[in-house]
């Protein structure tokens, strides 16, 4: 009530009403939920301003998006932290936040996701949300077989082979849109040659022909060899591969914490799905997760700035981000705001207590050119790791094209 | 018409009377004319211009003279979608004689033939995106009927789509289906043309079967033949739509012909570069230009010999 009334106030106070319009591609029926959910508490705390909201198709957003900022700027839109944000940023296209981040402490709110979203010594997007990747194994099958969360890559590889000449396939992965090979590519690399390289690596400050890569490859080709991963695999979207975990044709799933919304819709009960850090492989090797951050920023030509920094200050509140995350499953990016308490959100938080650093993604981290380039090439190995060679000398020889 | 008036207005008016046939049809042709100019000539010229700089279409354009070139001599991925282009163009012409063939079945005068037509002509009408997702299911493992054919003949399930070997290929022959229909629509609209008293003469003659095919029907159907031939070829050369749904290029980018790699480089998720994606459009369209200005050429002459 008390709300209400001042909100009334303030807009009978500022007379004409403002507007605000959001791009993104919340399109998955849970994150639809939850930014509608957002935008109903903005209104109501800021009746003044009236919020129109551009849904699009994911894919069509990641091409769109050039466009609009360009040529018919929205106030809001969703984009990627790391290096995926910064053909914009240096295009002129995303505002300088700041102040923002000054005025409303978020560098308090947000410490180890500053860095994804800083370039220049400035920031440039509000946090709202992430989600660590791991692996999701099916906690059932593990009891039957009797076979306990392998913590490192000895046991990994002997489970993997016990679940094998029991007829279960070890992995469930689909690598048709490529990402979900980078996946494993980024951990065991994160495992074996730590944080520090492998952001070397994704800045193209080392070469893809460096034997500490070639090491990547052969402890992946320990997996891939055996035929540890499902077949077809470069047929199949992600999804595709969910009802190979769900029927328990496969055990395990190396995901983002997003995919258990689909694992339960494909009839499995929270009780069958566990998750696990990826498995230590070299003991001295500091801890990192795979965690990538999801972000609103504003652009730069942005009809209603008044509007847009309203937005991301609201959003950036704890309170907002507990409830927005609820609905969606996943994590709020506020270090102050609650989780809630169902067992699979435990373990995903349990993921990143005590470690060092978060990657954001290998299609994140590197630049955007390199990404397709690099991730085609795992997708290759997967199913000719025999041309290991060959991939590696390609992906070098790309680098050398992009970063000169 | 009022002479006096015309007459006091010495200037416009009898330039325009004396030039009237000259100047009519270019009036009627302008605005063809502009529109292909500004929409289809000009972008051509800005397209080779741009491939001449590194651009990630929003920021500053940095000189690169022929470095884009260069750099495509180099890229597998170049020639892999180049290689892919050249079998698109083969096995595509396979679609002229099957489209005779089914035409020639069809044209004949039994109850309910109409409905049969239509039947064999339904994938041309319907979009290729439903061509290519029809086909998808068909090839996919576990749901697809393919792979079911396979593993009855022994050779365990094959996903085409995602085995570098076939996957080119399987989506031809999606492609094929549609485009069967059309040339066979080309030929049946050519068959209904062909002068009676030339097959009846052939005919007291003693010809039938092959030869009277090879030597009468044939040479009829030339004009057909051509037009057929010429939309395969540009079917084949701007073959993008089916790619891009059945496989996104994949596995692994073995299944892109050039114009979907110019798309992934210039235009795509992760591609921000526009002038090496143009420079990939000039030679698409230096390959164009090689076999159009071929038809337009046989045109020509056949135009002088007719």
């Amino acid at each position: 009530m008390g709300l209400a009334l001042s909100g009334g106030v303030l807009a009978s106070g500022m007379g004409s009403a403002a507007s605000l319009v959001i791009n993104s591609d919340h399109t998955d029926p849970a994150a639809r939920e939850s930014l509608a959910a957002v935008i109903e508490g903005f209104e109501n705390t800021y009746p003044d301003i009236k919020v129109t909201w551009n849904r699009f198709a994911t894919e069509g957003y990641k091409s769109s998006i050039r466009n609009f900022l360009a040529a018919n700027p929205p106030d809001i839109v969703r984009w990627y932290a790391g290096n995926r944000m910064l053909p914009f940023v240096e295009a002129g296209l995303f505002a300088d936040i700041s102040d923002l981040w000054q005025q409303e402490e978020m560098s308090d709110a947000f410490p180890s996701m500053a860095s994804s979203l800083t370039y220049q010594d400035k920031q440039w997007a509000v946090p709202y949300s992430y989600y660590p990747w791991g692996i999701y194994y099916r906690a059932d099958i593990f009891e039957e077989q009797g076979i306990t969360p392998p913590e490192d890559w000895q046991a990994l590889l002997a489970a993997s082979r016990q679940l094998k000449d029991n007829g279960i396939t070890p992995f469930a992965i689909g690598s048709k849109a490529l990402w979900p090979a980078a996946g494993w590519f980024d951990y065991i690399n994160l495992r074996l040659n730590g944080y520090d390289f492998h952001m070397q690596l994704t800045r193209g400050e080392a070469d893809y022909t460096d034997p500490r890569v070639k090491n990547v490859f052969d402890h992946w080709a320990e997996l891939v060899k055996p035929g540890f991963y499902n077949q077809n695999h470069a047929a199949l979207e992600w999804q595709d591969a969910v009802p190979l975990f769900a029927q328990g044709e496969a055990a395990m799933y190396l995901m983002g914490s997003f995919t258990v919304e689909v694992m339960k819709s494909a009839g499995l009960e929270e009780a069958q799905i566990g998750l696990m850090r990826f498995p230590t492989i070299d003991r001295d090797v500091a801890d990192a997760v795979e965690a990538p951050t999801e972000m609103f920023a504003t652009p730069a030509n942005a009809p209603n700035p008044d509007s847009a920094r309203k937005f991301l200050a609201y959003v950036a509140r704890p309170d907002v981000q507990a409830e927005m995350n609820r609905i969606a499953g996943t994590l709020p990016a506020n270090r102050h705001a609650s989780v809630d308490d169902s067992p699979l959100t435990r373990q995903a938080t349990a993921l990143l207590s005590g470690v060092e650093s978060v990657s954001q993604f290998y299609d994140r981290d590197v630049p955007p050119r390199m990404a397709k380039v690099g991730m085609q090439g795992f997708q290759e190995f997967m199913v000719r790791p025999d041309q290991q060679a060959d991939i590696l000398q390609r992906l070098d020889q790309m680098t050398r094209r992009l970063y000169r | 018409m009022n002479r006096a008036s015309t007459f006091s207005k010495p200037g416009v008016s009898s330039i325009w009377r004396r030039n009237q046939r000259r100047l009519a049809p270019l009036l009627f042709l302008a605005p063809g004319v502009v529109m292909f100019a500004v929409y289809v000539v000009l972008p051509i010229f800005q397209s080779v211009w741009i491939s001449f700089f590194h651009w990630d279409g929003m920021g500053p354009k940095d000189w690169a003279g022929l470095t884009n070139y260069t750099d495509l001599y180099d890229d597998p991925a170049f020639w892999t979608s180049l290689k892919n282009n050249l079998i698109w163009m083969a096995l595509y012409l396979l679609a002229i004689p099957l489209g005779l063939a089914a035409a020639i079945f069809l044209n004949q005068n039994v109850t309910g033939i109409r409905i049969y037509k239509s039947l064999f002509f339904f994938p041309f009408v319907i979009s290729q995106v439903v061509v290519g997702l029809i086909f998808s299911w068909f090839y996919a493992p576990g749901i697809g009927l393919l792979p079911e054919i396979t593993e009855w003949l022994g050779l365990g399930q094959i996903a085409v789509l995602a085995d570098e070997r076939y996957v080119t290929y399987a989506v031809i022959v999606a492609g094929l289906w549609p485009q069967i229909a059309y040339c066979m629509i080309i030929y049946l609209t050519g068959l209904n043309n062909i002068a009676a008293d030339q097959i009846e003469a052939a005919r007291l003659d003693g010809a039938r079967g092959l030869r009277m095919l090879r030597y009468v029907i044939l040479p009829q159907l030339r004009p057909a033949t051509f037009i057929a031939l010429v939309v395969t070829v540009i079917g084949a050369l701007r073959s993008f739509d089916l790619i891009s749904i059945m496989t996104s290029g994949g596995p692994y980018g073995s299944s892109r012909v050039l114009s979907y790699y110019m798309y992934e480089q210039a235009l795509s998720e992760y591609g921000y570069q526009m002038g090496y994606g143009a420079a990939i459009a000039v030679v698409l369209l230096v390959i164009m230009m090689l076999f159009i200005s071929g038809f337009v050429w046989r045109m020509f002459g056949d135009e002088k010999e007719g």
